[in-house]
């Protein structure tokens, strides 16, 4: 009954480069220049650290250890030079929580309408919990969430709340 | 026993535990009940039969069922922060220590001085809101209403905030079934075995429906179902969880009741699901009909069904001498219950010519008497029935007996529960044989792939038997009997109930028909039928059957009243959830935020965000505490959070003739390294946006955009890349988050930034309206050299992660130069020193760039910019406009905001002509006097003139017409 539904961890030292360009001209590249394939519509790719997740048809974001923005930052614009590509560090940009444990599914369960059981095991999903924009991912047992760092507060209120303990989802 | 109370049988209750005695309070009445009984089995069981007054008249009421279509059993439950009005007895689970008051009496439930409408009933008919008291016409605002009003009504609206806590949750199944009866059970079985992940709904704490108090072997038949569905994987089985309504796409709103009876367990109270379900089964039963003769109101008249519950369910006796009236076989089941209860049966009065089902029979040889083709003509008594007297169903209503009994189990037949089949479109045909709608299977409701969504099983779908399922034997047809006996006189009918929460009669009804109300809608409103919280649950059918009858058609021709979620209430906490106290509304927080609320600014709200308005200090007002950050900017040095403007990045081979078309001016032209205002107009050429766009690189712009702007403007951009020029080759990011910046103004802001070091920021190295790329303090930044103040000024933009560490070395370096942190309002007011427009104050969604003489803005050696077009239309073009002007206040007065300047004569509407209007006034703490900008009718043309501005009351102030540019119209401060 003390028990909390999931663990609720902000994950420090995260890195973030927004990727913009046409994927089925440039992806090749991208892929190289990162050493991860592009991921599949609605899927992430994994590398080591570093987890390559598809946002939109024209739109990819890299998540890697923040020490390793810099040099991934150069790979790419070496690769993609003179090609018509964005690419940005925003590695400020955004915050991001673990949810762990045998229940985390529940917590996100009472916060995004997205269907977190039918996502694939590299699946990431965009979607919205509660009143912020959000995207969902599973890692270590559980789910990584990141969501804006204006409302990063918002969203860790949001995610200790809904694990609340003795609010588990199983029937009564 | 007697703990238990007085009306408690000795024996039986299949969902009562007598080992566990429970007290409440009623009223002022400390009583018991047991563990399993809900409120209203509790009251009875101790004798406590009127639990409420009736809406209009104030009549005694006791409970008419024992379900979710209770009318009458409204009570207020819980006290202070925990206190809900309207709560129905019938359902709500019995709590030790539970505090239940009546409603809608005064002075209390036994005398009610309301009562008094009653006499009045004939001043009281169908809208008599529209008859009676219209006349005199102020009487109905200053007396009529106020008073109907107090004496109208049910509960009271709490006081507090509710103390309980609520949350919601999604669920993703492929079936859910609703209703956890011996059909839904089947059903789910059924569908679960073939690999469906199914979740049962079960609105009860407990399993089975009707069927275990129906049938001997009812409880061992769904023992059995529950242990197979148990032992499957892919199914959930959710009591406590009432389904209230089922939208498009298979959208079905949930609500679970978590610790509704365990309030003392620290848990939300009641949960909201929000289920997308492949497909749904509504196995949700059937509501028992109430029959309409006189008196059928007085307490203890009950449905059959609901007597036979109380006894067998809660071992609680309705009467000790019970009457049965009815038009089926089913009501015998309840005189069955009541005999082997050891209660006695004064008689059975069937409306049928000729009853002769199995369990007629079994009644007769139980020496029951069986009055055929008879009927009820009215009932003795008060606060509880008295008597009975008797009639031919056939005739007039002459009584041939009068019966003593405390009791009266009626029953008029069944309706299907079909709400959630109809909330979301399914159709219904009306069943001439059981006298009731049922779904219609050819008219479904339908899913994304057209067909049908909602499939209903059961007594939902008019199997009120469900034989196959219970084993029930076949019973003899029911006879539809809406009036009781067939020819009542008008006066009977005034006591016969329809609507027994909103007191309305079949003589209403009758009267709305006379009056020419046709449509089952129209008349619904006019008499408020079905329109109380329980949606006219046992009240519907036979309120359209009476309409048919006065329009003399038949019952389809009439129709339903459209049926509409939610099936049961809602308390606004469920729908709420967590969206209350921090988590009401997401704020969006700058990366020094923390260090404003560590300075105790005064925030303003601006979006989402929070912006600090100004920083007061101990004992300062905020007035004073703006006069001070405007002078420490112009006499010093300052620095503002812009953390919240827009940055939006555009890149590309297109991005320069891209940026041509979104602003007004030319932005193709700018060169690398060079900062430039700019103007955003929509398709109609009104002024959306403003701000500072740099060009980062041969092929990048930054756009600031307002802070209100970021979404919007990023928004808008891509409307256009994407849906019209989707084959130009441009990217676009919104980068507001990436970036803390913080505007360092004053004519000391470039010695104080020097102080920190990295970068060359003298005039040569970075002019006015450029930027630069370096290290300040060791931060990697981008300095703009950009002012909305009229003074020298730096935007610095860092990393947001190392914002707060700039500000505070800002803070360090530039102690003695008494740099000061300074809010949106010193921000607000030396920009209308300067005369420089803000979005939303200059602009409202009719202001054109012309209209602020921003002409200079607009590029004429452009085809086309977004606006161009419509700003050529003749009104744009013409000098009719209201145009930006400033403002000086006669008499040091400062202006009122938004106020008007009045012109001579009066409107078509008798209204005072306008010429004009007030969009910025402040008092000025750089120039010790008020300044106001305006847009004043041919403004520019008209300076020296004097305005008047009508203010409250008889209160005016005058105004000249002025330069818009207050202070430092040479603009020599902006460069140091």
């Amino acid at each position: 009954m003390a028990e909390a539904l999931a663990r609720i961890t902000e994950i420090s030292g995260l890195g973030m480069i927004q990727i913009r360009a046409v994927l089925s001209e440039t992806g090749p590249d991208i892929a190289q220049a990162l050493g991860i394939p592009i991921p599949e519509r609605t899927g992430t790719s994994l590398a080591g650290a570093r987890r390559l997740c598809w946002m939109s048809p024209d739109e990819l974001l890299l998540v890697l250890p923040r020490d390793q923005v810099a040099p991934a930052l150069a790979a790419l614009a070496a690769s993609l030079a003179g090609r018509h590509a964005l690419v940005l560090d925003v590695s400020d940009m955004r915050v991001g929580f673990l949810v762990q444990g045998p229940s985390a599914g529940q917590v996100l369960a009472k916060l995004t309408p997205a269907n977190l059981s039918a996502m694939p095991q590299d699946g990431m999903l965009r979607s919205r919990a509660a009143q912020v924009a959000c995207a969902i991912w599973r890692q270590d047992e559980g789910f990584a969430i990141i969501g804006f760092r204006s409302v990063a507060d918002y969203l860790r209120a949001l995610l200790v709340n809904a694990a609340s303990a003795g609010t588990s989802l199983d029937p009564r | 026993m007697t703990d238990a109370g007085p009306f408690r049988l000795a024996a039986g209750g299949r969902l009562i535990d007598r080992a566990y005695p429970l007290s409440f309070r009623f009223d002022d009445r400390e009583l018991r009940g047991v563990r399993g009984d809900t409120l209203a089995s509790a009251l009875l069981a101790n004798g406590q039969l009127v639990m409420g007054r009736s809406f209009k008249y104030h009549r005694p009421r006791g409970p008419l069922a024992a379900g979710v279509e209770e009318p009458n059993a409204l009570l207020g439950l819980g006290e202070g922060a925990y206190f809900e009005p309207n709560q129905r007895a019938t359902t709500t689970r019995l709590v030790a220590g539970m505090v239940a008051t009546s409603q809608n009496c005064w002075p209390g439930l036994g005398f009610d001085l309301g009562a008094v409408n009653g006499w009045l009933s004939r001043f009281l008919p169908a809208g008599f809101y529209y008859k009676t008291f219209i006349h005199p016409r102020p009487f109905w605002k200053h007396l009529f209403e106020p008073l109907i009003r107090r004496s109208a009504g049910l509960g009271k609206a709490p006081t507090e905030g509710d103390g309980d806590r609520y949350e919601q949750a999604y669920d993703h199944v492929d079936l859910v079934v609703v209703g956890g009866g011996v059909a839904g059970l089947a059903a789910a079985l059924d569908q679960a075995r073939q690999g469906k992940s199914v979740t049962v709904l079960e609105q009860a704490p407990h399993w089975g429906g009707r069927t275990p108090t129906d049938h001997p072997d009812g409880q061992a038949r769904i023992d059995g179902l529950l242990r197979d569905l148990k032992a499957l994987p892919n199914v959930r089985l959710r009591r406590n969880c009432m389904a209230t309504g089922l939208y498009d796409h298979g959208y079905l709103i949930a609500r679970e009741g978590l610790a509704d009876h365990e309030p003392s367990a620290g848990l939300p109270r009641q949960r909201l699901w929000r289920i997308r379900a492949g497909h749904v089964v509504t196995a949700t039963g059937a509501l028992e009909r109430p029959l309409s003769f006189a008196g059928n109101d007085v307490p203890g008249v009950m449905l059959a069904s609901a007597v036979r519950d109380y006894i067998v369910d809660y071992g609680v006796a309705p009467g000790r001498r019970i009457l049965v009236v009815t038009n089926n076989d089913d009501a015998y089941r309840s005189a069955l219950a009541a005999l082997d209860a050891g209660l006695e049966v004064a008689a059975v009065v069937d409306a049928r010519m000729n009853p002769t089902g199995a369990l007629v029979e079994t009644l007769k040889r139980r020496g029951v008497r069986i009055l055929p083709a008879s009927a009820i003509a009215g009932i003795r008594g008060g606060h509880r029935i008295e008597a009975v007297k008797l009639c031919s169903y056939v005739g007039a209503g002459r009584v041939f007996e009068t019966l003593a009994v405390d009791c009266v189990a009626m029953s008029g037949g069944w309706s299907p529960v079909v709400h959630l089949w109809s909330h979301c479109g399914g159709k219904l045909n009306w069943d001439q044989q059981g006298a009731m709608f049922i779904p219609d299977p050819a008219r479904p409701p339908t899913g994304a792939d057209g067909a049908a969504m909602v499939t209903p099983v059961g007594a939902a779908a008019g199997d009120l038997l469900v034989a196959k399922a219970t084993g029930a034997a076949a019973e003899q047809a029911l006879m539809p009997v809406w009036v009781m006996p067939m020819n009542a006189s008008r006066g009977m009918k005034a006591k016969m109930w329809l609507d027994f929460q909103n007191d309305v009669k079949l003589s209403d009804v009758e009267l709305a028909a006379q009056e020419g109300y046709e449509s089952v809608e129209h008349t619904k409103r006019y008499t408020t039928l079905g329109m109380a919280t329980d949606q006219g649950k046992v009240s519907n059918i036979n309120g359209l059957a009476a309409l048919s009858a006065a329009l003399k058609q038949p019952i389809p021709q009439t129709g339903t009243t459209t049926f509409r979620p939610p099936y049961t209430p809602l308390t606004f906490g469920t729908i709420a959830a967590e969206a209350r106290g921090d988590l009401f509304q997401p704020l969006r927080k700058t990366p020094l935020h923390g260090w404003h609320e560590a300075r105790g600014a005064h925030w303003e709200p601006v979006g989402h965000w929070r912006r600090p308005y100004c920083y007061p200090q101990p004992g300062e007002s905020h007035a004073e505490a703006v006069a001070r950050e405007v002078r420490a900017v112009r006499g010093g040095v300052g620095t503002l959070d812009a953390s919240t403007l827009g940055k939006i990045i555009v890149k590309g081979p297109d991005a320069g003739r891209f940026l041509d078309m979104i602003y007004t001016g030319m932005m193709s032209t700018l060169p690398v390294g060079k900062c430039r205002y700019g103007l955003i107009c929509n398709e109609n050429g009104f002024l959306i946006d403003d701000g500072v766009a740099a060009r980062l690189a041969e092929d990048t712009w930054l756009v600031h955009t307002t802070t209100g702007g970021a979404e919007r403007i990023h928004a808008h951009l891509e409307d256009w890349l994407q849906c019209e020029w989707w084959d130009w080759q441009v990217w676009t990011a919104n980068v507001t988050e990436q970036w803390a910046q913080i505007a360092v103004v004053g004519s000391q802001a470039r010695n104080l930034l020097e102080r920190l070091g990295g970068m060359d920021l003298s005039s040569d190295a970075l002019p006015f309206m450029g930027w630069a790329e370096g290290t300040i303090a060791g931060i990697p930044a981008r300095v703009y050299r950009i002012s909305f103040s009229g003074e020298l000024s730096f935007e610095i933009a860092v990393p947001a992660g190392r914002g707060l560490e700039l500000w505070e070395r800002l803070h360090e370096a530039g102690a003695d130069l008494g740099v000061t942190a300074y809010g949106t309002e010193a921000m607000h007011v030396m920009r209308a020193e300067k005369g420089f427009i803000m979005i939303g104050d200059e602009t409202d969604g009719t202001v054109i760039p012309q209209d602020l003489g921003l002409g200079w803005a607009i590029s004429r050696k452009k085809p086309d910019y977004i606006g161009k077009r419509a700003q050529d239309r003749s009104f744009m073009a013409a000098p009719e406009r209201w145009q930006l002007v400033g403002l000086e206040s006669t008499d040091g007065r400062v202006l009122p905001d938004g106020a008007y300047a009045v012109a001579p004569g009066v409107n078509g509407n008798g209204q005072r002509n306008m010429q004009g209007r007030v969009t910025s006034t402040y008092l000025s703490p750089t120039l010790d006097r008020p300044i106001a900008m305006g847009l004043v009718l041919r403004g520019p043309e008209r300076m020296g003139e004097i305005l008047e501005f009508p203010g409250d009351g008889a209160v005016s102030y005058r105004a000249r017409i002025v330069d818009p540019v207050f202070y430092d119209k040479e603009g020599v401060r902006t460069h140091g």
